[in-house]
């Protein structure tokens, strides 16, 4: 048994720490949050220098990583960071699908960052249902509507999910495709996403089926839970230092015993949402994947909202403000829960797999 | 033991359903509903159709313009008012500095502030807390010093709602650096058109702006703007901080959310059905339901007590812990009830998101508002400070 990093991945997370300490502090997120884009272009590209993009794919695909524990620790810095930039959507889910299809120079180029994607599957009244597309695909012409599909804007190409006949299939649209519309909005916690609707827009087949995005599903997975686990020692770290420097009454804060508990409690619950992204990363390959990326899910989310809640409530109103760290941190926590399903939703899942 | 409404109480309530159903405007009511932020003149027109009806002051005594209602009045009117999506009546004002100066004022503060309150010639914003003292309230710094007939003011307060669409403000401020915490505090009345106040916004983490920063440098507040007594501020402002309490269950805003998540889930699909089919999701719906139930009738209990000439005390605070977090419950139930839509950002308060997302459920910012509320077990004394209070009293023998 070991839990230490390999060689390689302890250099990734220390370069991309190391990167994002310097270069991403509170006064520029907050700047890329207030950008009409929601993300920077300089930034997208040092990410790409630095290697970052391609340690999600694997050698095969052109990148040098790929695995659950690649995927996991450079999302766990992008999470602590509190990184708004749809790598998550853009790079890991859109480019693992094309990988998948065999588009390796789009691959190469979306390594490289020079090529943006947007991964449109959700639908409107579809909630968290991976199954759920009512989108349909007649002589590769696609007709329908998406929900909140991140970084639709900035995309390059749109990977969409539509219903040819009672198969699930995936297609790439061109941005300017005809009858594409797309709908942009902000979001909470940063970056931006939009609602998409198609109407006889020319797709071209990829050649991939509801099985394809389900696998990239599982990475995408891994990768939100550790970027919630990044944010969840944010938050901890920044409550924990609030604590020792706050004073009332005349003491600081930690010294009371009602908050110093409180705050035991989250060191003891940011050890078990550690561990359940390690199980996360390293269930990948099991045949039981799903159960353990669903146990996962489900845990990350319920300790995601209690160090997200008890971490503003133990800061009191400071918190609350947009421009402090926490509260930009916090809303990335409880909107990870939004995202590949939540904390019911895996509760479900998992009594339905360990059932079977 | 008798649960329900006498048959005065009973025809009260019909009387407020037809007020609201035949005076409340829609176009408020809808931004109520969908919890987006209300102008001033929303607010101050709504002040108006209550002030007309004789219904704005509901708890000042009549000699002062006022409704004079039962606690149980109150109790059915907020009920009432939460059920039809009517805007809270803004508290600083009425609720806050009213009781105050009828108490502690003197009669030409009285003649010259109380009408103008319920004409809206002025609205009021509290400066009490500041960035060293929030829940330590008592820990202030913003200083008052004597010159003449003026007192010269220089500080900062925080936290301060609505402020930016104020014209007064009631402070707290220290007269007497030398004395105790709690003591060389004042009561004083000041104008915010005067030189030397400054308002800045805070944006709270869901885009809105609600609250702000007060800076005063070298503010000369006349004398005849101190309230009561100089260095006796601290008893003036506990008494209005016990009547900032009553109502802090917010039983009628957890109702009006419930009655919201539910109808989010019944049009939310989960696999095939409606949300609130789902055994998971409804049982936790339920739970917070029973919880309120009981809430609602702790609430009653206590301004049944009230009714009866006892103070509320350990009992506001209790009902202000449960209160919060039943809210926060339903915050959070909403912001699940509505999946994948609860990321879109819908501040009204960000340039370029006026439009609303089109969402299918027709759910308004619900995210935002989850994360706006967790303000409800901070302000006005944290929960922690509550639970405090409730164990002091316990636990040394009183109650």
């Amino acid at each position: 048994m070991d839990f230490n990093l390999t060689e390689e991945r302890q250099m990734l997370q220390d370069t991309l720490r190391r990167y994002l300490r310097e270069q991403y502090g509170t006064a520029r997120r907050n700047d890329i949050l207030a950008s009409d884009t929601g993300f920077s272009a300089d930034i997208w590209a040092e990410l790409a220098d630095l290697g970052v993009l391609g340690a999600l794919f694997t050698e095969d695909m052109g990148g040098f990583g790929g695995a659950g524990f690649d995927i996991a620790v450079v999302f766990e810095e992008l999470g602590r960071a509190g990184v708004v930039e749809p790598i998550l959507d853009s790079a890991l889910l859109g480019g693992r699908l094309l990988a998948a299809a065999g588009k390796t120079d789009f691959v190469e180029q979306v390594i490289g960052g020079a090529l943006h994607l947007a991964v449109a599957h959700g639908e409107p009244d579809g909630r968290y249902d991976l199954d759920h597309v009512n989108t349909t695909a007649t002589d590769g012409k696609l007709t329908g509507r998406k929900a909140v599909v991140m970084n639709a804007e900035a995309a390059d190409h749109m990977i969409v999910s539509a219903k040819d006949g009672d198969t699930i299939a995936l297609y790439l649209v061109d941005k300017g495709a005809q009858g594409l519309d797309i709908q942009g909005y902000p979001l909470l916690a940063g970056g931006r996403a939009a609602e998409v609707t198609l109407d006889n827009t020319p797709g071209d087949p990829l050649g991939l089926t509801l099985e394809d995005y389900e696998a990239a599903n599982r990475l995408a997975l891994i990768a939100q839970c550790a970027e919630a686990l990044g944010a969840m020692e944010t938050a901890t770290a920044l409550t924990k230092d609030y604590l020792m420097t706050r004073k009332q009454f005349g003491r600081p804060i930690g010294t009371f015993q009602a908050l110093a508990h409180r705050m035991s409690d989250l060191l003891i619950e940011l050890e078990q949402a550690r561990s359940a992204v390690i199980n996360a990363a390293g269930y990948i390959e099991d045949k039981h994947a799903d159960m353990h990326l669903s146990a996962s899910k489900n845990l990350i989310g319920r300790i995601g909202r209690l160090v997200a809640e008890e971490a503003i409530q133990m800061h009191g109103g400071i918190a609350m403000t947009q421009e402090y760290e926490l509260a930009h941190i916090a809303k990335r926590i409880v909107m990870a829960d939004h995202r590949f399903g939540d904390t019911d939703y895996h509760l479900e899942r998992f009594i339905a797999l360990s059932a079977a | 033991m008798d649960l329900s409404y006498s048959p005065d109480e009973q025809a009260f309530q019909t009387q407020v359903r037809q007020f609201l159903a035949d005076d409340l405007p829609q176009d408020i009511a809808e931004k109520v509903r969908l919890d987006t932020d209300l102008t001033k003149d929303d607010m101050e027109r709504w002040h108006a159709i209550l002030n007309n009806r004789g219904w704005l002051a509901q708890n000042w005594p009549q000699e002062y313009g006022g409704a004079e209602w039962s606690a149980v009045q109150r109790h059915i009117y907020d009920t009432e008012a939460a059920d039809a999506n009517a805007p809270r009546i803004v508290p600083f004002g009425l609720s806050m500095l009213g009781p105050v100066l009828q108490k502690f004022g003197s009669k030409d503060q009285q003649d010259h502030w109380l009408p103008r309150i319920l004409d809206g010639t002025d609205w009021w914003c509290q400066g009490y807390s500041e960035p060293g003292a929030g829940s330590d309230l008592a820990s202030l710094k913003t200083k008052a010093v004597r010159d003449g007939d003026h007192y010269i003011v220089n500080g900062q307060k925080t936290w301060t709602t609505l402020g930016q669409f104020a014209n007064m403000i009631f402070c707290l401020v220290r007269t007497d650096p030398d004395a105790k915490q709690q003591e060389g505090i004042s009561f004083l009345l000041i104008d915010m058109e005067t030189p030397g106040v400054e308002v800045r916004p805070i944006i709270l983490l869901d885009g809105t702006h609600e609250v702000n920063e007060v800076w005063f440098t070298d503010v000369k507040v006349p004398v005849e703007n101190l309230v009561g007594e100089e260095n006796k501020g601290w008893t003036y402002a506990k008494y209005l901080l016990t009547h900032e309490r009553t109502g802090l269950g917010g039983v009628g805003f957890s109702q009006a959310g419930l009655k919201a998540v539910k109808r989010i889930a019944k049009a939310a699909n989960h696999n095939g059905k409606p949300l609130i089919q789902n055994p998971h999701f409804a049982a936790r719906v339920a739970q917070v339901e029973i919880d309120l139930h009981a809430m609602a009738t702790t609430n009653l209990r206590i301004i049944s007590q009230a009714a009866a000439g006892e103070a509320p005390g350990l009992e506001a605070s209790m009902l202000k812990v449960k209160g919060s977090i039943i809210r926060q419950e339903i915050n959070d139930l909403a912001r699940r009830a509505v999946g994948p839509y609860a990321m879109p950002f819908a501040s009204e308060a960000v340039e370029g998101a006026n439009d609303r997302i089109p969402d299918p459920l027709d759910a308004g910012p619900v995210a935002g508002q989850y994360f706006n509320n967790r303000k409800l077990s901070i302000f006005g004394g944290s929960n922690e400070i509550q639970r405090g209070i409730i164990a002091k009293v316990t636990m040394s023998g009183g109650a």
